[in-house]
């Protein structure tokens, strides 16, 4: 039982990192921009939040637990948006390709945020000595009382607010995309630009705003795995690439859908974490044990090619430069 | 008259899309994105390091290109960077988003890493050289193949199936890292054969990657052939440009999809095996190290000329080099190569607009036009 409890738990702390990621994408995907960058501005994400905490917390003649988490989350969010404007110029004004532009921002952002994140790790005296305990507190602070309600308590409230965060987050998007009339013109803009500017919807403008803001709330899950997950430090392992490309592989799995992502995010931390629970594995077959999210993915991406059910394909206009005068 | 308002002002900016860009123009807004790119490099240098960037360029340049050794390392990487590159030209000319270089470097890697350490012992370099040549081209072929299968059968997204294989094959390699691992213990394979080089390229005019230069020279060159001569280039071509035409054409359209990939995972397949055979002697996770993302970029820059790739390659690899040297001469750590060479991607990738479309600025004051 504690076994299932804890993996439960490691299965939802994981997948917060990569449904943020895929929420953002999924975002930017509905208006037909293809972001191979998500793990680039996570990693953007993730060191600006953490910069910006280290920067508060030493600065700061009396750190508010509040106001950091506040500036933390700010930080994150503008820096990782400034990523995808990026992206933006250069795919949306500039037509350059989606898939070459995204993997640059991949490069680029690992980079920036490894480049910094060494410096911040040798201004803190070494590895793991970075010390943001008073923001990484405030980010894990559950909900007092109900975090104690045994098994219950342990599955639904042990966590920090940012995994209600990425919850609401999905819901929200989903609902601006299905029930509101800028979602529908959205939409119209990812499946067909043209028809959508024939409509007088300004394409340039959706497509600027969905990656931008799908940008910053990919962000938010760089954030959420430097300052909750490994508690405020930084290495440069490269996991948030890996992170990274985990929640576009979530996106492709959920079938564009954010409200699936919620459920998909946590199967996928269940299952990537799965092999630490089954007793007798060696350490080689673990890691075929960790191929399980990428392989259900290729299900889904397989299963939706061959049922072609018009509502689980990829929107139609995805990774195609929109350039008024082409036909 | 002067009372109605203009409704349709002209636009600030009108771009339109040009017919062709006489070569001196294209090279020379290609080098104005370069300098741009340099220049913003060097504030950014100078913001961090306080440092003259020149002098940081100039030390660049050692690191790249300062000693013999360090030369004949930059080639080595250059060499791999093209082959990979070289591989992705055909997928791509057929606009086949094959994404899936890296995992496809990795098996032909995981294929040559196994020969070498399973039949090592059992016969002479040259066969086991063959074999494993034999077998990395086979494992990666299979790589791209799958994909292939399932775009060209059921149109399933390649860009997103290609992505997925790599971290399957990413994971695979992890498997048999663990498994090989040499001591036991420390997770990695360690350099494989160490006394008895079996299955090392051997060094051919006194120098370890003269064999690397060789096969990828032969291989680009070759593929620069079939592509512009031979029957099967002109079909990916025309696959490439319409499928509908192709079908017109009574090209089999899905035969030409696999084969096209089976050939460009091939063809990664071979960088995997040049980079365990001819440069790591051991396999990790890191033998593509990336350079399948970044050879993306420079298929896809180069527009498949295999000369301009030659080019591209030779800037990314310098750039990285240089870049390892600053940091570790003036204190910063590696991971500055990765934003300088983002930097500078993110400019060419913008200068290529300028060179697909003519940009016109609105003259005189506004609503003077009519």
């Amino acid at each position: 039982m504690t076994q299932i409890i804890s993996l439960i738990q490691a299965a939802v702390v994981f997948g917060t990192v990569i449904l943020f990621g895929a929420v953002g994408e999924i975002l930017a995907e509905k208006s037909g921009n293809l972001n191979l960058g998500v793990p680039g501005i996570m990693y953007l994400g993730g060191i600006a939040g953490l910069i910006g905490a280290f920067l508060y917390e030493g600065n700061a003649a009396n750190p508010i637990p509040f106001v950091s988490l506040l500036i933390t989350l700010a930080a994150a969010f503008v820096v990782a948006m400034l990523g995808g404007l990026i992206y933006a110029v250069l795919t949306i004004t500039l037509r350059a390709n989606q898939n070459v532009t995204g993997l640059t921002l991949t490069i680029f952002g690992g980079g920036v945020a490894n480049l910094f994140g060494g410096t911040l790790n040798k201004m803190a005296g070494g590895v793991g000595q970075i010390s943001v305990a008073l923001t990484s507190t405030a980010f894990r602070t559950t909900i007092p009382g109900l975090s104690d309600l045994g098994a219950i308590g342990k599955i639904f409230f042990s966590y920090g607010f940012m995994v209600y965060l990425a919850i609401f987050l999905a819901f929200l998007v989903s609902w601006v995309i299905n029930k509101t009339s800028v979602g529908l013109n959205l939409r119209a803009v990812g499946e067909n630009p043209a028809t959508a500017d024939a409509a007088g919807i300004s394409v340039t403008k959706y497509k600027y705003l969905a990656t931008c803001i799908g940008a910053g709330i990919s962000g938010l899950g760089g954030l959420y795995y430097t300052i909750d997950y490994i508690k405020g430090t930084w290495s440069t392992d490269g996991s948030i690439e890996k992170l990274g490309w985990l929640a576009v592989a979530l996106v492709i799995f959920a079938t564009w859908k954010p409200r699936r992502a919620i459920w998909g995010s946590y199967l996928f931390g269940a299952l990537f974490w799965l092999f630490f629970y089954i007793p007798g594995l060696t350490r080689s077959s673990q890691e075929i044990f960790k191929m399980l999210p990428y392989l259900a993915t290729l299900f889904v991406l397989i299963m939706g090619a061959l049922r072609k059910k018009r509502e689980d394909q990829p929107p139609h206009s995805l990774g195609i430069a929109y350039f008024r005068e082409e036909r | 008259m002067r009372k109605i308002k203009a409704v349709h002002h002209e636009p600030f900016v009108r771009m339109s899309k040009r017919d062709g860009v006489p070569l001196w123009k294209s090279l020379g807004i290609r080098l104005i994105g370069l300098t741009l790119a340099l220049i913003v490099c060097a504030v950014i240098i100078y913001a961090l390091t306080q440092l003259n960037p020149l002098r940081v360029y100039v030390a660049m340049f050692k690191g790249a290109f300062g000693t013999n050794k360090r030369i004949w390392v930059t080639i080595r990487d250059i060499v791999m960077l093209l082959c990979i590159a070289v591989g992705l030209a055909p997928a791509f000319k057929m606009r086949f988003w094959n994404i899936g270089a890296e995992g496809q470097v990795l098996v032909g890697g995981i294929a040559s890493a196994a020969c070498m350490i399973y039949l090592g012992k059992t016969m002479p370099t040259l066969p086991l050289l063959v074999i494993m040549f034999v077998l990395s081209l086979i494992a990666g072929g299979i790589w791209g193949t799958i994909p292939a299968v399932f775009k060209a059968r059921w149109n399933a997204n390649e860009t997103l199936f290609t992505l997925m294989m790599n971290y399957i094959a990413i994971q695979l390699t992890s498997f048999f890292v663990a498994k090989w691992e040499n001591p036991f213990g420390s997770n990695t394979v360690g350099i494989i054969n160490t006394t008895s080089k079996a299955g090392w390229f051997p060094p051919v005019f006194g120098q370890m990657y003269t064999l690397n230069v060789i096969i990828v020279l032969i291989v680009a060159v070759l593929m620069y052939l079939y592509l512009r001569y031979s029957k099967q280039g002109y079909e990916i071509a025309v696959v490439g440009e319409s499928e509908n035409t192709a079908r017109y054409a009574a090209i089999n359209v899905k035969g030409v999809v696999i084969r096209t990939m089976a050939i460009s995972g091939a063809i990664c397949g071979i960088a995997g095996f040049i980079a365990v055979a001819g440069a790591s002697h051991t396999i990790s996770t890191s033998t593509a190290g990336g350079q399948g993302f970044t050879a993306i970029i420079v298929a896809w820059l180069a527009r498949f000329n295999t000369f301009i790739m030659i080019a591209i390659s030779t800037l990314l690899v310098f750039l990285e080099k240089g870049a390892v040297e600053i940091a570790s001469q003036f204190d910063l750590n590696d991971f500055v190569s990765e934003m300088i060479t983002g930097i500078i991607l993110f400019f060419i990738l913008g200068s290529e607009f300028f060179i697909n479309y003519k940009v016109r600025f609105r003259v005189g004051k506004k609503g003077a036009g009519k």
